[in-house]
């Protein structure tokens, strides 16, 4: 690389005016499985949170994965999403992205959508605004500061409003929503970005039964042309939606397979039950 | 369709709002009616003075500066108290060049040398200050200076995620660090007497009646303009990503946007327009020295907005005209009472109007208007 090409490249990088073509590409997967992890270890002062833990998530799938508190769930959410980058093991989206090789924005660019445990959405903007920011398309300075929303973007909006059943609350302030609605609006702004694979954390946590059920047809819609992975506690709302559930304990899998099995399972049940 | 930054759709909406609409009018009011009411005598009821007329015009300097830090503050999160460094910095180069003007008038009469500099048996001119005989490298300078500080000052902050309270504590060491340096004799910035008795600006006299207006007239241009750009980016996509950083910082990340690049753009823009502020201050006062850079002044600035109303930039303009004027009173009344005054001013607006002065009448209105910029 000579000195053009770098200082140019190091000019992008810090004022990030590089050309949407430049961005990571989003995750082939032509073998038909979007996430590989392998092996990924983190420990925080000595603490093992993720244990050579080894999953992977195939193209189209809503998995579930379920485990008690401090199992590595949420740690595994932030390695994925570049939040954390793990000491050991690797992390594939698709064959070709490497996701520790890269930042949390362009993670998000490439095509991993994460919902955080507690909704957070942006309470002093509007709803319409909320997704307006999550829309997919360049998110540089220059062109946000100079251009507004080109009208394929105000389509997937309005989709995205009716999808998430917000369409009549456009223009209220996000933080007047109720709590289940915030929930909705997050996943939202989730699709709002095309991912590939959406990461949802306690989607249901604080909901009413009837919008506990409408969280779940929202999520099964969306399996087929998302790959969705959701960290739920609730194991009535992870029965109603689950076809693969996943185990965690200690920072790796304890077991994997349909809801019936991995209860049948001995090792989960002394886990949950301490049998 | 793409809307270019300047179709009417998006003027509309800069313009939608009713402080913005007051604020305008007011000051385009004020820069009609001081430079002509300057014209009557000052025996008259309603004449003002040229003092008077300076005074005002120091007022939207700080304004100004006010803005720049609503910029940051109430619409980014940055809590930035170094911003009267860029104010100051700004002001030097200004100083500077009006240093050169002097020429052979100085007390020692060098063409060359500003009498500091002979005082100190400098022989010839530091590197640093050629150039600044002409206006247009002073001018560029009063940009670049500021702006390039913010930039390099904001990526290193920023990039390694300094946020919160520890980032105001390093932006007043940086105002604290320069005031030292500029405190030295050997810096070449005139030590702690700073800058001063100027002569000329532009081959006319500083202190020409004509030269006051006009400066004065320029001090509100800046405004407006300083206003209208902070608007446009406000109510900009771009704009509602920099809210959006300040409300959850995270979220705005995971959602694909280079927080930290966004925040050095709006730092650096703002740095530009104290630097700004500044350059116009320093002709109308007569004066620049290290004191600007004390730390104390970018708090006071900060105070400023919070008694306005952050978040509205017409609420930071508000502070800074009714802080200031209350200063400018009370240090002439009852000296020793000001620092009082002002620690209950700003206790009373935390506690009592979060939204500052401009927030008691406003409805919570305004925010419909941007929402509208989607649909637009």
């Amino acid at each position: 690389m000579n000195a053009a090409t770098a200082i140019r490249q190091g000019w992008k990088k810090v004022f990030g005016t590089g050309a949407a073509s430049e961005r990571p590409p989003p995750g082939d997967t032509s073998h038909g499985t979007i996430l590989y992890l392998e092996d990924i270890s983190v420990s925080f002062d000595g603490f093992k949170a993720l244990n050579a833990l080894t999953l992977y998530i195939d193209v189209g799938e809503l998995r579930c994965i379920i485990g008690p508190n401090g199992a590595g769930k949420t740690t595994m959410m932030d390695v994925i999403t570049g939040k954390t980058r793990p000491d050991k093991g690797s992390a594939w989206f698709g064959i070709t992205t490497d996701l520790l090789t890269l930042t949390e924005p362009e993670i998000a660019v490439a095509g991993i959508g994460r919902k955080f445990q507690k909704p957070t959405v942006f309470e002093q903007h509007s709803v319409l605004e909320n997704l307006e920011l999550a829309v997919a398309g360049d998110k540089t300075v220059w062109p946000t500061l100079s251009t507004g929303l080109n009208p394929t973007q105000r389509e997937r909006i309005d989709e995205v409003m009716t999808t998430i059943q917000l369409q009549d609350r456009r223009d209220m302030r996000a933080g007047m929503l109720s709590h289940g609605q915030k929930q909705w609006l997050e996943i939202g702004m989730l699709l709002m970005q095309d991912p590939q694979l959406l990461l949802v954390d306690e989607p249901v946590a604080g909901m009413t039964p009837q919008e506990v059920e409408r969280t779940a047809e929202l999520l099964l819609s969306l399996a087929g042309k998302h790959s969705v992975v959701v960290v739920e506690h609730d194991m009535n709302f992870v029965r109603s939606i689950a076809k693969k559930v996943t185990v965690l304990h200690e920072g790796h899998v304890l077991a994997e397979g349909s809801m019936d099995e991995v209860q049948a399972d001995p090792k989960v049940k002394e886990v949950y039950l301490g049998e | 369709m793409n809307q270019s930054p300047v179709s009417s759709p998006l003027l509309k909406i800069m313009l939608a709002d009713r402080g913005t609409q007051i604020f305008l009018v007011l000051l385009a009011v004020l820069t009609i009616a001081v430079p002509l009411l300057h014209t009557l005598p000052e025996s008259s009821a309603l004449g003002v003075s040229g003092y008077t007329m300076t005074l005002i015009g120091k007022y939207l300097t700080y304004a100004l500066l006010a803005i720049a830090v609503d910029l940051v503050w109430g619409y980014c999160g940055i809590l930035s108290l170094g911003h009267a460094a860029f104010f100051a910095l700004g002001g030097y180069a200004m100083g500077m060049y009006l240093m050169r003007q002097i020429g052979t008038r100085g007390v020692y009469g060098d063409p060359i040398l500003p009498d500091f500099m002979v005082f100190l048996n400098w022989k010839e001119l530091p590197w640093f200050w050629s150039g600044f005989d002409m206006f247009w490298f002073a001018a560029l300078m009063v940009i670049v200076v500021p702006g390039l500080l913010a930039l390099i000052f904001g990526w290193l902050a920023f990039r390694s995620r300094v946020t919160g309270v520890y980032l105001s504590i390093i932006t007043q060491a940086l105002t604290y660090a320069l005031m030292l340096a500029f405190f030295r004799n050997d810096m070449g910035f005139g030590g702690n007497n700073g800058l001063t008795d100027f002569k000329d600006i532009l081959g006319v006299s500083i202190n020409a009646p004509g030269t006051r207006v006009t400066l004065f007239i320029a001090s509100c241009l800046a405004l407006a303009l300083g206003y209208l750009a902070c608007r446009y980016i406000t109510v900009s996509r771009a704009g509602r990503v920099v809210q959006a950083i300040r409300d959850a910082e995270m979220r705005t990340r995971f959602l694909g946007y280079r927080v930290e690049t966004y925040k050095l753009w709006i730092f650096a823009f703002s740095a530009v327009l104290a630097g700004i502020a500044g350059a116009l201050y320093v002709p109308q006062v007569g004066i620049i020295n290290p004191s600007e850079f004390q730390p104390i002044n970018s708090i006071e600035v900060v105070i400023w907005v919070a008694v306005g109303g952050r978040g509205t930039l017409y609420g930071a303009v508000a502070g800074a005209l009714l802080v200031n004027y209350a200063k400018s009173y009370f240090t002439a009344a009852l000296p020793e009472f000001w620092l009082y005054a002002l620690g209950a001013l700003f206790i009373t607006v935390t506690l009592f109007l979060p939204r500052g002065v401009t927030g008691v009448g406003a409805k919570s209105a305004s925010k419909a208007a941007p929402a509208k910029a989607v649909t637009a």
